[in-house]
């Protein structure tokens, strides 16, 4: 369970970036988080595991506070969050394997992993979250030499690798036509679901967000101004989410029409 | 028209992270512009012209009487290089390659953890990258002919002081180089590092290290080969290898011997340039 208590952040420069949120997220959710850019989407996401830290309020994680949490704690609470991005922020010199298992980091002392030795569970747990979104065949490839929505994958499966309770996932399919938008998030749906793994994902298309969430939370100006199941999230909400009419090209329908006609 | 890029010879051959682009000049430069590049041409010149006068230079003297006897007569010798005399340098000639590759690993070796303090990616904490990066410019100040006569003067003749030299002159390149190579890494994988709850020594190992290796490698090739030839001259200040004979034999005048040591030392030099550039580019 994710809780924020009067979450607010703020700029040096004075902009608001969260203002006072409060929001539960109990476990195993699928929530979409929508708004225009610059809502506090990512800001959101990211003071979940603490990469921005807030200005007041408090999150905790399974009661845990990351807020207050300090050096160690702190990692111990990341290691339970796996994260994705939308550039998927692999080392792209290196295996596809090797980039899973450094997932595992979190499990092992400083001094083993400084030599990049893991034990052979570790290799099995990798080669089992490959094997999950369907490219364990690419083990061995370095990473630069796959497509973007396998790069994509290798980036879920480094975060399934960490065993997390919740997977945040910021912009993940930004950068993918519509064709691996759909099997990126249809991976993430189906761990969501198998693994009962509660998930946060940043997304621009709001038919996306229709399609795949369990519940739906709309920010403007870093507020949250909506809050609730896909049924209520008509186009009407969605325009008051956005302060204007929606337009085409916040559509994966409407993107993939327009040029990324199926492979 | 701009001039072309110049092609990249040894003497600059570290690639260093692609600069970040200028505006290119407008062709049409007017008015005060054109000025100011008329005042810089004129202020160039008159340095030259500055310089000239007070170093006594005269372009006449090199074609004067006394300069076309004495390049005529040692050209002469040194057209008929004393292959005899080969056999007796090939020592002093490995250990000069020697005391380039013992110092160049060294020096390498040393700079890692320097590199790593220097980066302000790695270490975001200006208390710890300034000084650190001070030290470094500090030791890079100094040439290597300086540190060769210190170490001399300190450890006596011989090639230990010339690796000493070179160690430091290696430490002061490299970390110098693969600093600026970590900080222009992707910051993506860290970032994703520090997601997954990694700590500081395991984001360099996962993040860092795989990121900067290929780009640390080149340098280390690329260092040694600027080592090969320091290390051929450090002899003159005592500090070993082929330097000294060619010291000797240029005091005592056998240009054809000297002639010896110099083509052999440009074979092995244009070797060792060979080969690591052909490495250097298969690591990038």
């Amino acid at each position: 369970m994710i809780e924020f208590k009067n979450v607010v952040k703020q700029y040096p420069n004075g902009t608001l970036g969260l203002n006072n949120i409060n929001l539960t997220i109990g476990e195993g959710e699928f929530i979409v988080i929508v708004g225009l850019s610059g809502a506090g989407k990512s800001t959101l996401l990211r003071s979940i595991n603490r990469l921005h830290d807030i200005s007041s309020g408090e999150i905790t994680v399974d009661g845990k506070s990351v807020t207050k949490a300090n050096g160690k704690q702190l990692r111990r609470i990341r290691r339970d969050i796996g994260m994705i991005f939308q550039s998927f922020n692999l080392v792209k010199r290196a295996t596809v394997l090797r980039n899973v298992l450094s997932g595992r980091v979190g499990y092992h002392s400083t001094f083993s992993t400084m030599f990049g030795y893991f034990p052979k569970e570790d290799t099995e747990i990798a080669l089992d979250a490959l094997s999950r979104v369907n490219i364990r065949e690419k083990a061995y490839s370095r990473a630069d030499q796959l497509s973007g929505g396998q790069q994509q994958r290798v980036s879920i499966a480094r975060a399934l690798a960490q065993k997390p309770k919740v997977i945040l996932a910021d912009e993940p399919v930004a950068s993918l036509d519509p064709l691996t938008t759909r099997q990126v998030m249809d991976d993430l749906q189906r761990i969501n679901r198998e693994l009962k793994i509660t998930t946060i994902v940043n997304l621009h298309f709001i038919d996306l967000a229709r399609e795949y969430a369990t519940r739906i939370i709309g920010l403007r100006a870093g507020e949250v101004v909506f809050d609730g199941p896909v049924a209520e999230a008509t186009d009407a909400k969605f325009a008051e989410i956005y302060g204007r009419p929606i337009h085409e090209d916040e559509l994966l329908a409407a993107e993939a029409a327009k040029g990324g006609a199926p492979v | 028209m701009t001039p072309a890029p110049t092609p990249e010879t040894a003497e600059v051959g570290a690639p260093p992270p692609p600069p970040s682009k200028k505006p290119a000049p407008t062709l049409d430069s007017k008015g005060p512009q054109r000025y100011k590049t008329l005042g810089t041409w004129l202020l160039f010149i008159l340095l030259l012209v500055a310089c000239f006068i007070r170093i006594d230079a005269n372009i006449l003297d090199l074609f004067s009487q006394g300069a076309r006897d004495n390049m005529s007569r040692i050209l002469g010798e040194m057209l008929r290089p004393d292959w005899s005399y080969a056999s007796h340098i090939w020592k002093p000639m490995i250990e000069t390659v020697q005391i380039a590759i013992v110092g160049t690993v060294i020096g390498s070796v040393l700079a890692v953890p320097v590199a790593l303090l220097s980066a302000t990616n790695v270490i975001p904490k200006k208390i710890v990258t300034i000084p650190v990066r001070m030290v470094l410019n500090l030791v890079r100040t100094v040439p290597d002919l300086l540190f060769a006569a210190i170490f001399v003067a300190v450890f006596g003749i011989g090639a230990f002081a010339g690796m000493l030299a070179l160690v430091f002159f290696s430490f002061g390149l490299v970390a110098k180089l693969t600093y600026e190579a970590i900080e222009a890494i992707d910051p993506g994988p860290l970032e994703a590092m520090t997601a997954v709850g990694a700590n500081k020594i395991q984001l360099i190992v996962f993040g860092v290290i795989p990121q900067a290796l290929p780009y640390f490698f080149s340098y280390v090739l690329y260092t040694f080969e600027v080592n090969v030839r320091a290390a051929a001259v450090l002899g003159f200040v005592g500090a070993g290898g082929i330097g000294l004979h060619l010291d000797q034999q240029l005091n005592s005048l056998r240009y054809d011997r000297a002639s010896t040591i110099i083509l052999l030392t440009l074979v092995i030099v244009l070797l060792i340039d060979y080969a690591s550039t052909y490495l250097r580019r298969k690591l990038l």
